[in-house]
C-alpha cells in the first residue's frame, strides 16, 4: 500500500474537518482561504486514490515461517496483455 | 403331565436360566433398530457410552462401546431423540438385558445436521458470533487478503469484479483447499496466516456454490475459531446457498457470492467518491457564502467612510435650504404687512375730516394761532377766524358771540 493509501482514512477525516470548520463561518478570511485551499488538496488527493488503476494482484506464499509474494497469473490479466 | 408339576421337576441355576433367556432374546430379536430419547448418558473414561433409552412408559438399558462410537458427528446427550441399530443381548452378571449399540442417528435430522446445530449453539453461547465482537470494515479496503482456492471461479469473480469497480483495490490470495480433509485446517491458518503477514486490511474467506458437504469445511469449529480471532475484518462469501455456514456467522460481514464480498468493495468506492464531490461543493458553497458576505460588509463600509469634501458639500447644501427657506418666510411677512397697511390706510382714508368736509361740514379756528374751535363761548366779537371748507377756505371776523340756548333756537 503507499502512502496515499496509508494515510486515505485520516485525510478523509481532515477534509470532513475542514468542511465544518468553512461551514462555522467563524474564520476570517485569510484562514478561510487557507483551508478551503487545504481542503480541496485534500479531496482531490483521496478522489485519485480512489480513482487509481494500477492494482497489484499477488500470491501469498509462506516458507519455514517467512512470507513472500509470487505474481498471480490468472486469466483476466493475460487478456489484459499483462 | 401337567405342565406345572414338570416345571417343578426341574430347577435351574441361576446361570443357566440366565443363558436360557440370553439365547431365546438373543435369537428371538437378533439385530434390531430401536427408536427412544437417550437419559441418563455417561461417556466413561474407558471411552465407552452408558445411557438409557426411553419413551413414555418403558426404559431400555443401552451400551455403545468406543470401537462404536468413535465416528459419532454429533453431540450425544440426554434428551436427545434418537434411533439406534445395535443387538439385544443379556449382561449376565447384573441380569439385565441391554441393547449393543452400533449406529446411532438422530431422530428427523440428519448426524451431520445435528452436529452443526450443536456446534453452532455451543460456539453461540461462547460468543464468537456476537454482534458486539464484529469489526467495522475499513473505510476503504486498499487490499484484500482472498482466501480461497486460487484456481476457483470464486478468486477468479472476485478479481474480475474489483478490476472493473475498483481498481485501487490490491488483492493477496492465500490459495487453499475448500474442501474435503483438510480443507478446514487449511483455511484457518490462512486467515492466521494473513493477520501474521499484517499487509491486507481485509479478508475475505470464500468459495464458488456446491453442496452442504461441499461447503462442510466452512462449518468447521477450526474455521469459525480463526475468523472469530482475526484482527483483520473478514468477509465471508460462502457461495450459493440458502444455508448460512458457521464461517459466516463468525465473521464481520457476511454474504451469499464471492461477487457480492467483491462488491461490498466496490460499492464503498463509489459512496467515498460520491461523498468527496459532496465535500468539494460544500467547500466552493462556504467560500463563496464567505466572500458574499465580506461584499456586503464592504458596502456598508464604503458608504459609512465619506470623504471630508462630502461633508462640506452637505453641509452647504443643508446651509441653501436654510437660506431659500428665509427667504420664502420674508416674502411672506412682508407681504403680510403691506396688505395690513393697505388695510389700515383705507381705515384711515374714512376717518379723515376732509371727508367729512366734503360733506359740507365746515372747520374753524381762531387765528393766528389756527386752534380748531368747539366752543362758541371761547370766541369774541373781532376775533379773527379761518373756516376750512370741503373746497377751499376764508377768513372772517366775528361779528356777534352766541351761547348754545341761542343757538337751539337758531336752528
Amino acid at each position: 500500500m503507499n502512502k496515499e493509501k496509508q494515510s486515505f482514512e485520516e485525510d478523509l477525516k481532515k477534509l470532513q474537518k475542514i468542511v465544518e470548520e468553512l461551514a462555522g463561518g467563524k474564520l476570517t478570511l485569510g484562514e478561510s482561504l487557507k483551508k478551503y485551499e487545504e481542503g480541496i488538496k485534500l479531496a482531490q488527493g483521496c478522489s485519485s486514490v480512489l480513482n487509481e488503476a494500477q492494482r497489484k494482484v499477488e500470491l501469498l506464499m509462506k516458507k519455514e515461517g517467512k512470507y513472500s509474494l509470487e505474481n498471480f497469473k490468472d486469466g483476466l490479466q493475460e487478456a489484459e496483455g499483462k | 403331565m401337567p405342565k406345572d408339576k414338570a416345571a417343578a421337576q426341574r430347577v435351574y441355576t441361576v446361570t443357566e436360566i440366565t443363558q436360557d433367556i440370553k439365547l431365546i432374546l438373543e435369537n428371538t430379536f437378533g439385530e434390531i433398530w430401536v427408536e427412544g430419547e437417550i437419559s441418563n448418558f455417561k461417556a466413561h473414561t474407558s471411552g465407552h457410552f452408558y445411557f438409557s433409552l426411553k419413551d413414555q412408559d418403558s426404559l431400555l438399558a443401552a451400551v455403545m462401546f468406543s470401537r462404536a462410537n468413535s465416528n459419532i458427528k454429533f453431540k450425544v446427550e440426554d434428551g436427545l431423540k434418537v434411533i439406534c441399530f445395535g443387538k439385544v443381548t443379556v449382561y449376565k452378571q447384573r441380569g439385565q438385558y441391554q441393547l449393543i449399540v452400533e449406529k446411532i442417528e438422530p431422530k428427523g435430522i440428519g448426524a451431520q445436521q445435528l452436529a452443526f446445530e450443536q456446534l453452532k449453539n455451543k460456539l453461540y453461547k461462547e460468543g464468537l458470533f456476537d454482534p458486539k465482537h464484529k469489526r467495522p470494515l475499513s473505510l476503504m479496503p486498499f487490499c484484500a487478503g482472498i482466501v480461497t482456492s486460487s484456481t476457483g471461479a470464486a478468486v477468479r469473480d472476485i478479481l474480475q469484479i474489483l478490476k472493473k469497480g475498483s481498481p485501487c483495490t490490491d488483492a493477496v490470495i492465500r490459495s487453499v483447499k475448500v474442501q474435503g480433509e483438510g480443507a478446514a485446517e487449511e483455511i484457518a491458518a490462512a486467515v492466521n496466516d494473513f493477520n501474521e503477514y499484517g499487509q491486507v486490511d481485509t479478508v475475505i474467506i470464500c468459495r464458488g456454490g456446491g453442496s452442504i458437504e461441499d461447503l462442510w469445511a466452512f462449518n468447521e469449529e477450526i474455521v469459525a475459531r480463526a475468523i472469530y480471532n482475526s484482527r483483520i475484518p473478514v468477509i465471508s462469501a460462502v457461495g450459493h446457498q440458502i444455508n448460512i455456514t458457521l464461517s459466516d456467522l463468525a465473521a464481520d460481514v457476511f454474504v451469499e457470492t464471492p461477487s457480492a464480498a467483491a462488491k461490498i468493495i466496490v460499492d464503498k468506492k463509489n459512496a467515498l467518491l460520491a461523498g468527496l464531490e459532496g465535500y468539494r461543493y460544500e467547500l466552493n458553497a462556504s467560500l463563496s457564502e464567505i466572500i458574499h458576505r465580506l461584499q456586503r460588509n464592504l458596502i456598508t463600509l464604503k458608504y459609512m467612510l465619506k470623504s471630508p469634501l462630502d461633508r462640506l458639500l452637505e453641509k452647504e447644501q443643508f446651509l441653501d435650504e436654510l437660506t431659500n427657506s428665509l427667504n420664502t418666510n420674508l416674502m411672506h411677512c412682508l407681504k403680510f404687512a403691506k396688505e395690513r397697511f393697505t388695510h389700515l390706510a383705507a381705515r384711515l382714508e374714512a376717518l379723515s375730516p376732509l371727508a367729512i368736509l366734503a360733506r359740507g361740514y365746515s372747520l374753524s379756528m381762531l387765528m393766528p394761532g389756527g386752534i380748531i374751535i368747539k366752543d362758541a363761548s371761547k370766541l369774541k366779537a373781532g376775533d379773527s377766524v379761518k373756516t376750512v371748507l370741503g373746497k377751499g377756505a376764508f377768513l372772517s371776523s366775528v361779528g356777534e358771540v352766541i351761547t348754545n340756548e341761542q343757538r337751539k333756537t337758531v336752528i
